[in-house]
């Protein structure tokens, strides 16, 4: 990803605290460097960021709207509120929404204890869902060699069409429809397995935050995901250019 | 007449493990016993829900029509609701057959997958409703411990602070699906 700015420093207050950030840093990279938490499901080390979950919104004095900390750059004079009471609430209308709209059921599922959603509920105190769960149809894509794709449990964070496209550069994964209807597809809305496309390389099971992308060897609880490999192949290509 | 505090557990479509974790508190019980009495469980006799109890455990979803009449009734008679484990409090496993109708689930049951007397049962077994929800869903529940099923020492920890009156903040204790 190319940076728009020059390094400049800008400073700025984070919930009070004076920070320094460089001009080309976001708010989120920016308190995650400060060890401020601020909760986000679509946000990945190494790839590009889309501003999707919503859960990174926060305050910036001056302006009504909650900004995507993952899309906003940090300026000179900048105050920030990471965890106002309102944004406790939205943040957990956001997970109420994702655990509604698909069939999430962390009992059976292969991420139990890995995943991140699971734990964000955790951190954020959802103790139960206020909403009406919608219970879609959808098919569980088991045609791959390797790998299981189950959209029930996908948040359409769109990590896995990132990581296909900008690391591994096959361009396998992409997404359709709208709203509810909204799905990941594999090439054509084809059967995984019968992809062209793919390399097998596994990157999109290794990013996906829950068990939507899964090894066909594991069973419950059994899936951890292993995402050390982004970065550490983002600073090789940096490093080599 | 007893001072002590009343406790009561229920069970609607779960599959008995929280009431399992909540015996597996173990010799703590003992103390429980000394602070609350148990006056209606499917670990006790008593066959009818009393007229009024301090704190009611619930493990499961409401599925059928006899859970969703019996936790109007708890509900009614009870100070404190508590949705103990993942049934109870998202419906979990029970509401994996809410994709597919009613009739599917029992044909698939009770005529696709049995050997022997392939028939769908209308007596004594309580009718399905059309689809199994959290107990938030029907009454109003005060308090909610996810998990599946929820630790002992979790279910300790609720019950003793429920019973000195505090509202216990679980924390990182437990989760959906721990």
């Amino acid at each position: 990803m190319k940076r728009p700015f020059k390094t400049r420093i800008k400073t700025l207050k984070i919930d009070g605290i004076d920070v320094g950030a460089r001009e080309d840093e976001t708010l989120l990279e920016l308190a995650q460097e400060n060890d401020i938490f601020i909760p986000t499901l679509c946000h990945l080390e190494g790839v590009h960021d889309i501003g999707g979950c919503r859960l990174c919104l926060v305050e910036v004095k001056g302006t009504n709207k909650l900004l995507p900390a993952c899309m906003t750059y940090a300026e000179e004079g900048m105050e920030v509120t990471t965890n106002s009471e309102r944004l406790q609430m939205y943040r957990r209308q956001v997970l109420d929404l994702l655990f509604s709209e698909r069939n999430h059921v962390c009992s059976v599922c292969v991420s139990n204890g890995h995943c991140e959603l699971q734990w964000l509920a955790g951190k954020l105190g959802i103790s139960h869902v206020g909403v009406p769960y919608l219970y879609p149809q959808l098919s569980v894509d088991a045609s791959h060699r390797f790998y299981i794709y189950d959209p029930n449990r996908c948040i359409l964070c769109t990590r896995c069409v990132r990581v296909c496209d900008e690391i591994e550069g096959a361009h396998t994964w992409d997404v359709m429809g709208r709203g509810t209807d909204c799905l990941i597809i594999s090439d054509l809305n084809q059967p995984w397995g019968t992809s062209d496309t793919c390399t097998r390389c596994g990157k999109c099971v290794q990013v996906c935050p829950t068990g939507a992308l899964f090894h066909k060897t594991k069973a419950v609880a059994e899936m951890e995901k292993r995402r050390d490999f982004l970065p550490y192949l983002r600073t090789m290509r940096e490093g080599r250019k | 007449m007893s001072t002590k505090q009343t406790l009561a557990t229920v069970w609607l479509d779960g599959c008995s493990g929280c009431h399992m974790s909540f015996l597996d508190i173990d010799e703590r019980l003992l103390e429980l016993a000394v602070l609350a009495d148990l006056v209606y469980s499917p670990l006790v006799d008593t066959k009818e829900f009393p007229e009024m109890v301090d704190i009611t455990l619930i493990e499961g979803a409401v599925s059928s029509e006899e859970d969703y009449h019996k936790i109007k009734k708890v509900r009614a008679h009870t100070r404190l609701l508590v949705s103990l484990g993942d049934c109870a409090v998202t419906a979990n496993v029970p509401a994996m057959r809410n994709r597919f109708s009613v009739r599917s689930v029992l044909e698939r049951a009770y005529l696709e997958n049995a050997d022997l007397n392939q028939q769908i049962p209308v007596e004594v077994i309580p009718s399905l409703r059309e689809r199994s929800v959290p107990v938030h869903q029907v009454v109003p529940v005060d308090i909610f411990i996810p998990g599946c099923p929820p630790s002992n020492d979790t279910i300790y920890y609720g019950l003793t602070e429920l019973l000195a009156g505090r509202r216990p903040d679980f924390g990182t204790m437990t989760r959906f699906g721990a």
